[in-house]
């Protein structure tokens, strides 16, 4: 599967943030790098249907299903770690695959407390979680290795590497991330 | 107080506790007693609950089409403004007495539902919502999950607030309209006869009354609480 993003442009009040993008991200993962401010989440926004771009074209991604680690984690925080993950998968909800995830990624500890209790780490490997378990055609990430020290970021990058076999995007200010991934690099 | 109770025929000018206990004794010893109760808790109850479903429904359009919260605007900020008094005699030329408790105490609670659930749906976290459309979270997960959590809060407060307004404005249309056999009736009867032992024992009731309502409600929206707080199964 491939996900062809042409000449995508979007402004807000007459600043352009994106200025006819255009790449193609094919399976593994794609890296987006620019500047901070230069429409990297934007465009991963428009990616995922939360924005339309003001014009371009963005192909591939009719009726498939996405999945995304957002700028911010986006968690239930009343909820534990086991429940946030059956919010987003509901009856596709896998006990065995889900305890094997969160320990992958460190967070067999964290038991039921609730996602509120957590550190901002602990919150963001979840969100990675809940992201790798959700069943996808398009996984965006955009900076999902905020906050992680350099112990749970190689975990997080190993569970990337294993699962992505569909295209993924990443969105990252640091080339240490792109290299350790494999990650082909599209420059905005 | 204690000595105008004392006062030669002071029980005309305000009830000793214990006679008002007495009376309030003998009145639940009756059936009729009971059946007034019943009748006055009814009606406001159902005003009550009816304007809880209105002004829910309501809060929730208002919330997604601003041209429903414009019209309902004025509304609700001339229910609020014009004193409760006015619309029962207003009312009572449009209804009969025994709609009355009905209509006020439906009239009484719109408001305070209306606006506290309208602020816990304004304030649901946009950031979630967007998640949960990204990940295609049917709605009944996402009312679980991000929207109750956000406005039961503010529906507790607003039924707590809103359920002794209800008792308070319902009787106060009974005293006015004077269905037959209602609590308003009675407190009417007692100020006639100058029966102020009953007086006192009816205004126990209906603060009891309303008392015990307002926690049995509170508490259903508390149990609620508990079981979104525990998560969608």
């Amino acid at each position: 599967m491939e996900v062809i993003v042409r000449e995508v442009c979007k402004s807000y009040s007459g600043r352009q943030v994106l200025d006819r993008v255009s790449f193609t991200a094919g399976p593994g993962v794609t890296c987006l790098m620019a500047p901070s401010g230069a429409g990297k989440t934007t465009l991963l926004r428009i990616l995922l249907g939360l924005e339309r771009a003001d014009s371009g074209r963005v192909l591939g991604l009719e009726g498939r299903r996405l999945s995304a680690v957002f700028q911010e984690d986006r968690l239930l925080e009343h909820l534990n770690a086991r429940e946030n993950l059956r919010f987003v998968l509901g009856g596709a909800y896998d006990e065995d695959a889900a305890r094997t995830l969160l320990e992958a990624l460190g967070l067999a500890s964290a038991g039921d407390a609730p996602v509120s209790t957590w550190s901002g780490g602990m919150k963001r490997r979840l969100s990675l979680a809940r992201a790798l378990s959700a069943p996808w055609d398009l996984l965006a990430l955009d900076e999902p290795f905020t906050g992680l020290d350099g112990e749970n970021r190689a975990r997080a990058i190993a569970c990337i590497r294993q699962a992505a076999v569909g295209p993924v995007l990443l969105v990252t200010h640091d080339l240490a991330d792109a290299a350790d991934l494999s990650a082909k690099i599209v420059r905005l | 107080m204690a000595m105008v109770a004392v006062w030669p025929h002071g029980d005309l000018l305000l009830a000793s506790p214990l006679s008002a206990l007495a009376r309030l004794w003998e009145l639940a010893r009756t059936a009729a007693f009971w059946l007034t109760v019943g009748r006055s808790a009814g009606r406001i109850l159902g005003g009550f609950l009816f304007a809880c479903t209105a002004a829910v429904l309501l809060a929730i359009l208002a919330a997604w089409r601003q041209w429903i919260r414009e019209l309902l605007a004025p509304l609700v900020a001339v229910i609020k403004t014009v004193p409760v008094v006015s619309f029962i005699i207003l009312a009572l030329v449009w209804l009969d007495a025994e709609s009355l408790a009905f209509f006020i105490s439906a009239l009484m609670v719109f408001p305070p539902v209306y606006l506290n659930v309208l602020e816990g749906v304004g304030q649901a976290d946009r950031r979630l919502l967007e998640m949960a459309r990204v990940f295609r979270v049917p709605f009944r997960r996402t009312l679980w999950g991000i929207w109750l959590p956000q406005v039961l809060p503010y529906l507790r407060s607003a039924l707590s607030l809103s359920l002794g307004l209800c008792w308070k404005a319902g009787i106060a249309a009974e005293v006015i309209g004077l269905p037959a056999g209602t609590i308003g009736e009675r407190l009417y009867t007692a100020k006639v006869y100058f029966q102020t032992p009953d007086l006192f024992a009816w205004t126990a009731v209906i603060a009891a009354v309303s008392v015990v309502f307002e926690r049995l409600f509170v508490r259903g929206v508390d149990l609620l609480a508990r079981k979104v707080g525990r998560g969608w199964k």
